[in-house]
């Protein structure tokens, strides 16, 4: 099985060929490909509204064999957990710099989740974390801020998400997995967690939660995947 | 062949409305789109295995179909198309539909399960195992059965597409057995239009090259009408094509 860097390399072999004329991503027809990006935004929320009940909770003992590790950096990404901070700013009455220490002494829930790739497969893990909404409790974010931007460590990826789902009871500030604590490989110290959507919406390696205005993009968003990205 | 068979007792006059013809061509289109950009997006993970597990059931993992039946370059470009050509994929169908619905020609087209027997008379019939061919009305049950399994084909194709666009927002992955098998079943149904296509060539181009002509023109012309086997009086000065109105 190819993994995410073996795709990475793919996507780029294929971009080049793109560039070629073969393998046609829509050419001149690409913008309007994107530009509908927004109506199927709008069936996705009229099929599940984003702060809606969604549970689909996976049975005990279901956590797969394996699951993929993934970063777009050269080598994995680490940072000593000691120094380590998460920030929480932007539209917030009190921004919180957050230890690893001052995560794990909030309220915690375990939810053991299937993970879907955008490519396809998917893998179950049981997932322990603080919820977003707690931090955003915790930090006072203010309720004009629709959005939340999430940043790491890892060469700079970065997504966005809208607020709703964002503070849905299922989307986590992750710091343990499978009853142990995360590691490197999966997004160590902190990570987001969800099944509300698409993996690469699940940002690993944790520094920043922004609570802004306005929607910020994302790494894969940027480069074409669809932002809203609901499962 | 059925030419030659096809003197028989009732010849054939009817036309193809031109929205039908529209739809069917507009479907052409359409369903070779998604098709092309779902194995683009198959190519990303082209397997069917729940991570650390085995699938049973399709022994060509890790292979990928050829750039050159793909459509979006890659899995971001795939995407794009699919869900993009899904409107119109289900639009065209919902027409389709409700022209069926709303002219009634559903009557003379749909399958039913009193259709089942003349179905199969014309499967023995075509495979030579018949004499006599059933007399039936423009379509045979055969045909009805084959042009209403597709549009449920079309319908299936549609509830798995979503069962696996939207497997934690709707309950249909779950019916249909997982995540793993709607994405299976949705992979399956492109084969069953692909078979389907082959035979509707098949019969449409070697068989009954008049149902070509009237899927693009709308009359259709029975041979038994155009070119009687009895001696025919000469017709009229003028106008003497006997093409069915």
């Amino acid at each position: 099985m190819p993994d995410r860097r073996e795709f990475l390399k793919r996507a780029a072999s294929v971009a080049a060929l793109a560039a070629a004329g073969c393998g046609w991503d829509g050419g001149p027809l690409w913008p309007l490909l994107r530009a509908w990006d927004r109506p199927n935004e709008w069936l996705q929320k009229s099929l599940a509204p984003p702060g809606g009940p969604r549970a689909r909770i996976e049975a005990p003992g279901s956590e797969s064999a394996a699951f993929p590790q993934y970063y777009i950096s050269p080598m994995m990404p680490r940072v000593d957990a000691r120094i380590w901070r998460l920030e929480i700013g932007g539209m917030v009455a009190r921004p919180l710099s957050l230890s690893l220490a001052d995560l794990a002494a909030m309220p915690r829930v375990t939810l053991r989740l299937r993970h879907y790739c955008i490519e396809g497969w998917t893998a179950v893990a049981s997932w322990t974390g603080v919820r977003v909404a707690e931090i955003a409790r915790a930090a006072g974010a203010d309720p004009a801020a629709g959005f939340v931007d999430f940043r790491s460590f890892d060469g700079g990826y970065w997504s966005s998400w809208d607020r709703q789902s964002a503070l849905h009871p299922q989307s986590l500030i992750a710091i343990g997995m499978n009853g142990a604590w995360l590691t490197p490989g999966h997004g160590a110290p902190a990570r987001l967690y969800s099944n509300l959507k698409y993996g690469y919406k699940s940002v690993k390696y944790l520094t920043g939660v922004r609570f802004v205005p306005e929607r910020t993009g994302g790494y894969w968003e940027d480069k074409g995947y669809d932002w809203y990205a609901s499962l | 062949m059925k030419r030659s068979v096809q003197s028989v007792d009732r010849p054939v006059r009817f036309e193809q409305p031109l929205l039908l013809r529209l739809t069917h061509w507009l479907n052409v289109v359409l369903l070779a789109g998604m098709i092309a950009s779902g194995l683009q997006i198959y190519g990303a993970y082209p397997a069917f295995a729940e991570r650390g597990a085995d699938f049973c059931c399709w022994p060509l993992a890790g292979k990928r179909f050829p750039e050159a039946v793909r459509l979006g370059g890659w899995l971001a470009g795939g995407l794009k198309w699919h869900l993009f050509l899904m409107w119109g994929f289900v639009a065209n169908g919902l027409v389709w539909l409700g022209w069926q619905i709303g002219s009634g020609e559903w009557r003379r087209r749909a399958f039913r399960p009193r259709d089942a027997r003349e179905a199969w008379h014309m499967a023995l019939w075509y495979a030579r195992l018949r004499d006599r061919k059933p007399a039936y009305q423009v379509y045979n049950g055969l045909q009805k059965l084959a042009y209403t399994g597709t549009f449920a084909l079309g319908v299936l194709a549609v509830a798995t597409g979503f069962a696996i666009w939207k497997p934690v927002s709707l309950p249909l992955a779950e019916w249909m057995g997982g995540y793993v098998w709607a994405r299976f079943w949705h992979f399956l149904i492109v084969w069953a239009f692909v078979g389907f296509t082959i035979g509707h060539l098949f019969m449409t181009l070697v068989v009954d090259r008049e149902a070509t002509r009237s899927m693009i023109v709308g009359a259709y012309r029975d041979p038994a009408l155009e070119k009687p086997r009895a001696p025919a009086p000469s017709p009229p000065a003028g106008e003497g094509d006997a093409r069915p109105a």
